[in-house]
């Protein structure tokens, strides 16, 4: 883009244009230094600190660790056994909560692309959970939902099964946040997947028809098709945003029973702010970035093969 | 002009309060939510009535948020607050670093505002336990140790009596004798929910006395011992063959709805809880004994205070002084007795407060506590030296870090998933590794 302006602008009048554009390059300088400041500055900052000892009630350990010893942090998570079963954490909550939250926006969003009365009110209450704070959805789950004789699942326990109350969050811990996050992500999927519902072209619909397909057709060789940069968006987005999950996590089962529901981000607070280690808690932040890389780029390449399989 | 007159009494009323609004100066206070703190702020109104020019603002937080909030405020000196509460574990550290101000150093500076204060009354357990070299770092707010609750409606109905000292062993007996599920009584409740202020608590206690430690002298972590081991298996099987289920989720709450219902016999726990019990259903069938002992008398009841400090980058040094000076005053217990009663008076600071008699009546406990509390010594808790005090802590920075992890393998070990020898192997590498790191050996 910007190799190709400065080209295109010679042929009509080059001296005027160019000094225009150099002044353009100029102007944006400012912005491109704070954005520098607010991105790479704590990147950086977070990188050397992983590369320090320090722990906040001993200011004298700021530090270097030392050439011989500067991957120790590192080191010492990787052999943590804890370290895995939080990965794993974060990567099955992130996992089910993608495919969840596909699976049901997916079917929400075919539901409300069709005429009904009253679609404009179902649409504005579906998208709701999307717009509830994280960590207020996860008080009213915790104590007005799950809450084992008090909330509305001990009603269902009792008067609609007929069986003793659990509480689910002690049963179930990773399946009850599992279910908080995709209730707030499933309308998040369901909006972008409508938009898209709603760009597919009458004609096409029509024409498909006509050529006699069926409704299963329909959607496997006309809609998924359409919907393929939609969705790529959407869970893209939400890869990104689900990988960092906090709140509720804090708010619903403090990362317990024992670290059964501790994911990375989790464990990053807990180290920063309950152990007050803040080298190992950096060292814990760079793993969460190498892990947020990875997901995105296999998950962008998975795309892209899905992508050229469809036009060949 | 008319009009200009009739507002000039409006002007001069605005530039008085102005005036009067600058000259006063804002004391940020940060405490926990604990009852005893909530009577702070609800009676600071009479401070300020006799303090004009200091207005009072209050941040108040559970033990935990306000302990990261603090840490973090203080470490980076962003100094947001006059007067901090901090507890036992860290004001030393933080004296050590020079985060708070001395308080022997304000009050030869302000001796107006620590008059007739009469630091000799102070609890020498408790504030001994806030000075570095010998100079005090902080005032003690509420102090408490830990001791035997048990219901002795229960004991009499099996013909059982407990001893005013009880050792582990005798404790265990009368637990499990009462110990009765089918009909809802659990023969004792312990503590187990994963964290160094929560299971680790009592289950250091029970460590020190059983002669085993956290760390030798030089730092060197001990938990991979045939102590730790005994201590260990015996809190294990105590709480799973005569406690309550779910151990690893009970605490101190928890304990306290266990014992006031009458499903519990037996509670070892903070001594704050006997004023709670007092009020409870229970409250006429309770009795109290010194916390158990087992084979080495020493470090078996716990010592914690909550105390005022003033962090360094105060602005309103002298105010805050003046402030901490009157809400740890004996004026200020009388205040609370008035105003509320003498049941909620704060404890385990002054030895003033448990020569009153009106306090010996509302508390009757109150003389068990005092022992206890002067029981407890913080730099001999151990059979052998440790690298630095603490009864149910050690005293120094890595403690929560490790402290915390260790509770979480000691929970799987509480709960049967693992075994004893497994965690204390675990604990002891994860001990290790942290102490290495930061250099002690």
């Amino acid at each position: 883009m910007a190799s190709s302006q400065p080209t295109a602008a010679t042929q009509s009048a080059p001296a005027p244009r160019s000094r225009v554009g150099e002044r353009r390059k100029f102007l944006s300088a400012p912005a491109i230094v704070f954005l520098i400041a607010v991105t790479q500055v704590p990147f950086a900052m977070t990188i050397w600190y992983s590369f320090t000892n320090w722990n906040l009630l001993r200011p004298a350990s700021t530090g270097f660790l030392g050439w011989d010893r500067m991957w120790r942090n590192f080191s010492r998570i990787l052999s943590n056994p804890d370290f895995w079963t939080i990965l794993w954490n974060t990567l099955f909550l992130t996992g089910s909560v993608v495919v969840l939250s596909f699976v049901f926006g997916m079917m929400f969003a075919l539901l409300l692309n069709r005429p009904f009365p009253g679609r404009a009110i179902a649409r504005t209450m579906l998208i709701s959970p999307f717009l509830v704070m994280p960590v207020a959805a996860a008080i009213v789950w915790k104590f007005l939902l799950l809450d084992p004789s008090n909330g509305l699942s001990a009603w269902v326990f009792r008067s609609v099964l007929g069986i003793q109350s659990v509480y689910l969050v002690e049963v179930a811990p990773m399946l009850s946040i599992i279910g908080i996050v995709s209730w707030q992500w499933i309308p998040f999927v369901m909006l972008i997947l409508l938009a898209g519902l709603q760009s597919l072209p009458e004609e096409i619909v029509e024409a498909a028809q006509l050529d006699g397909a069926g409704p299963l057709r329909m959607f496997v060789n006309i809609t998924l098709p359409h919907l393929r940069r939609f969705i790529e968006i959407a869970l893209l987005l939400e890869v990104i945003f689900v990988l960092s999950i906090f709140g509720q996590i804090f708010v619903v089962t403090s990362g317990g029973p024992g670290i059964r529901t501790t994911n990375l981000p989790y464990q990053i607070f807990l180290e920063a702010f309950s152990s007050f280690n803040i080298g190992r808690a950096s060292a814990y932040g760079i793993f969460a970035i190498i892990l947020a890389n990875i997901a995105m780029i296999l998950f962008l390449q998975v795309v892209r093969r899905h992508r050229l399989e469809g036009t060949s | 002009m008319t009009r200009r007159i009739r507002s000039l009494p409006f002007i001069v009323t605005l530039a008085l309060a102005l005036g009067f609004a600058l000259a006063q100066t804002t004391v940020t206070i940060a405490t926990v939510n604990n009852p005893d703190m909530q009577i702070m702020e609800e009676l600071s109104s009479v401070f300020e009535a006799q303090n004009p020019d200091v207005a009072l603002e209050w941040l108040i937080l559970d033990e935990a948020t306000l302990r990261s909030r603090l840490t973090t405020d203080i470490a980076t000196g962003s100094g947001s607050f006059d007067i901090v509460t901090v507890g036992a574990y860290e004001t030393p550290l933080w004296g050590q670093n020079e985060w708070i101000e001395s308080i022997d150093g304000l009050a030869e500076q302000y001796p107006d505002a620590a008059e007739g204060y009469d630091f000799d009354d102070l609890l020498p357990a408790i504030a001994d336990g806030l000075r570095v070299d010998g100079e005090l770092f902080a005032v003690p707010f509420y102090g408490e140790s830990s001791f035997t609750m048990y219901n002795e409606a229960m004991l009499e109905g099996a013909g059982l009596t407990m001893p005013e000292q009880p050792t582990w062993q005798e404790v265990r007996d009368i637990a499990c004798e009462v110990h009765d599920p089918a009909n809802g009584v659990n023969g004792i409740v312990m503590r187990g929910k994963p964290g160094w202020g929560d299971n680790m608590g009592p289950i250091t206690t029970v460590v020190n006395t059983f002669g085993g430690q956290w760390f030798d002298a030089e730092g060197v972590p001990q938990i991979d011992t045939p102590e730790w081991n005994e201590a260990l298996t015996f809190y294990r099987d105590l709480v799973q063959e005569c406690g309550p289920p779910g151990v690893t989720g009970i605490s101190f709450p928890e304990g306290l709805s266990l014992m006031s219902q009458g499903q519990a016999a037996i509670w070892v726990d903070a001594t704050v809880a006997a004023g709670f019990l007092a009020n409870s259903p229970v409250g006429d069938a309770m009795g109290h004994a010194l916390a158990p002992v087992g084979p080495v008398a020493k470090g078996n009841q716990w010592l914690w205070s909550w105390n005022l400090a003033i962090p360094t980058t105060s602005d309103a040094i002298e105010e805050a002084f003046r402030f901490m000076m009157w809400a740890t005053s004996k004026e200020y217990i009388e205040l609370v007795a008035q105003e509320e009663s003498w049941a909620q008076v704060p404890p385990g600071t002054r030895t003033s407060t448990y020569q009153r008699e009106e306090y010996q009546e509302a508390a009757p406990f109150a003389g068990l506590v005092l022992q206890a509390i002067q029981n407890a010594d913080p730099t001999d808790a151990t059979a052998e030296p440790q690298v630095a005090p603490g009864i149910q802590f050690v005293q120094i920075p890595e403690f929560q870090g490790i402290g915390a992890q260790v509770g979480q393998i000691v929970a799987e070990a509480l709960s049967g998933d693992i075994t004893v020898e497994r965690a204390l192997e675990r604990s002891q590498r994860v001990a290790a590794e942290a102490m290495q790191d930061a250099g002690y050996y």
